[in-house]
């Protein structure tokens, strides 16, 4: 049986997309979720209004990320044949929605910093 | 305006979590594969998929060892991907790449061929008359196409008058693939078969014949064309219910299937296929065929007293014990890949744990102890069933189907996600294995 480690799977991703233009993914990956996560300390908690124009971007992210691996293969949707096939294409849509939603949320709020008045309420106060 | 996903937090908090992301990614430990001291000798004969795999991990377990290897092909070739080529979806480029770009520094490389190998006097000798001496053997030289075998034909006619030869290289894929689009353009007849012989990837003649069909069909012409599959034995696979699942798919495509025929040869001008039967010799009219020889072990390993003797004697494959993998009458004699006379797997699947099994023995002995690492024979094959689907068959040599995702990734059912394996995941997988990382 084939057993993977995550030594494993690092090796064949860089041997997949090489190993500079990976590992910037990744360093692009982590600093948007980073950035993202520090807006919500800075702001101390999510601003509603960005979150909602992030949300209604994620979709076109999702379908960006199924298109995406449609166009890199030589296959297509005539070719989903069991239910994994359809979880391979959820995650994909999830993954890409989330990543959208994620960097549209940061792009707002470097743009727009928050007035020094409280632009998000958080959940209890100190 | 109240929100309903807010967080109490503080920029303080913020860095406590990114130092704790810190702490956590340094804690994952490092490479842990320890070094062990030794001034063996090391041969190593073959440079492909076995030969540079264990290269780079012996590289990186010994220190001070003088390891050789010796091969006289400048070129590399991932054979995974030949099937890709000659259906067109990629060039033979894709398939190339140099044979130093895999090898570690440090390593002594014998740009020839072996020539003979003495296991007694612990030597080989190479085409050009180089001797070498070793303390460890690891036959890794892969298996010979045997093209003389089949009467008639010449690598010359391959890519024209309906003849392809998958198997015979990049180029020869690519130049199958231009016979086999414009034989789907017109329809007509076409034979496929297999050599009576083992050999590597038995399930490449199926997926090449299910995916002629898939393109007859997308070009309109599957009504106008027949398809037959002619099998050397009895069994379509060497696993029974595998082989139980390929028969339903030949009927489900409407291929016709002939058994205990053994190819004999080609007459390209009748465009005929000669075939050896118990009751005779049959004949097979095409339009478009695949090649596929006899395959069997190179010369130098078929002189050289490593075969077995008393199985596959016209095949010449070497006498490994087929779960440590070391030779049975020269212990200081290890296999890996297709040259291994084991049961099964003849693929680069087995060859990516035939790498370690070998590594585990070896680097044991030169500490004094014992290995304990053994192959079960376990081989894959992401059987394609058209452009776009596959069945990730995986088993071992019992005949047990050892999915690698039990309960997700079935392995008897045309799926879309064993396709993406084959298409994108298995060369960088592959590549990693060269490198002694996978």
């Amino acid at each position: 049986m084939e057993e993977f480690s995550f030594r494993t799977i690092i090796a064949v991703f860089e041997e997949m997309f090489g190993a500079g233009l990976f590992w910037s993914l990744v360093v692009i990956a982590a600093m948007i979720t980073v950035a993202f996560i520090y807006m919500l300390f800075r702001d101390r908690g999510l601003d509603s209004r960005r979150l909602v124009r992030a949300e209604l971007a994620a979709p076109l992210g999702g379908i960006a990320a199924v298109l995406f691996v449609q166009w890199i293969t030589s296959s297509g949707f005539r070719d989903i044949g069991g239910p994994i096939d359809w979880l391979v294409v959820l995650g994909i849509f999830v993954a890409g929605s989330i990543g959208l939603m994620l960097l549209v949320y940061v792009a707002q709020a470097v743009r727009r910093p928050p007035p020094r008045s409280e632009s998000a309420t958080p959940l209890s106060r100190e | 305006m109240n929100d309903d996903l807010s967080l109490d937090t503080t920029r303080r908090g913020f860095l406590g979590l990114a130092a704790g992301g810190l702490a956590l990614s340094a804690a994952i430990p490092p490479a842990a594969a320890r070094t062990v001291q030794t001034s063996a000798r090391i041969v190593i004969l073959g440079a492909g998929a076995g030969g540079a795999s264990i290269a780079n991990r012996l590289m990186r377990r010994l220190d001070g060892a003088t390891i050789t290897i010796v091969d006289g092909s400048d070129q590399h070739w991932y054979q995974p991907g030949f099937t890709l080529i000659a259906s067109g979806l990629k060039s033979a480029r894709y398939a190339i790449s140099g044979t130093g770009d895999w090898l570690p520094d440090g390593i002594e490389w014998v740009r020839e061929d072996a020539a003979a190998i003495d296991p007694e006097a612990n030597r080989v000798v190479t085409e050009g008359g180089e001797r070498i001496d070793y303390d460890y053997l690891i036959v890794a030289t892969g298996l010979t196409l045997d093209w003389g075998a089949v009467e008639g034909f010449d690598l010359d006619m391959v890519g024209r008058n309906g003849i392809g030869a998958v198997y015979a290289g990049p180029d020869y894929a690519e130049a199958t693939w231009r016979a086999m689009d414009a034989f789907t353009d017109a329809g007509g007849r076409g034979v496929f078969f297999r050599p009576p012989t083992e050999m590597k990837c038995a399930g490449a003649p199926i997926k090449y014949t299910f995916l002629t069909d898939d393109y007859l069909r997308r070009k309109g012409t599957r009504t106008d064309s027949q398809l037959t599959y002619v099998n050397h034995s009895q069994a379509l696979f060497g696993v029974p219910v595998i082989t139980e699942k390929v028969e339903l798919l030949m009927r489900d495509k409407d291929v016709e299937v002939h058994r205990h025929h053994r190819i004999k040869g080609v007459d390209a001008e009748r465009r005929e296929l000669h075939f050896e039967t118990d009751d005779g010799d049959a004949r097979f009219e095409y339009d478009f065929t695949n090649i596929i020889p006899p395959q069997r072990a190179p010369e130098a390993v078929r002189q050289s007293g490593l075969s077995w003797e008393d199985r596959w004697q016209d095949q010449g494959w070497i006498e490994v014990d087929m779960h440590t993998l070391r030779h049975r009458r020269f212990p200081n004699v290890f296999g890996i890949g297709d040259i291994n006379g084991v049961p099964k797997g003849k693929t680069a699947a087995s060859v990516k744990f035939h790498v370690p099994v070998v590594e585990d023995h070896l680097v044991a002995e030169l500490e004094g102890r014992e290995g304990s690492a053994s192959f079960d024979g376990y081989t894959s094959c992401p059987l394609i069933t058209r452009v776009g689907r596959a069945m990730l068959v995986e088993f071992d040599y019992e005949d047990n189907l050892v999915p690698s995702f039990p309960g997700v990734i079935a392995p008897l059912e045309e799926l879309w996600i064993s396709w993406l394996m084959k298409e994108i995941a298995l060369k960088p997988t592959y590549n990693a294995m060269l490198r002694g990382r996978a």
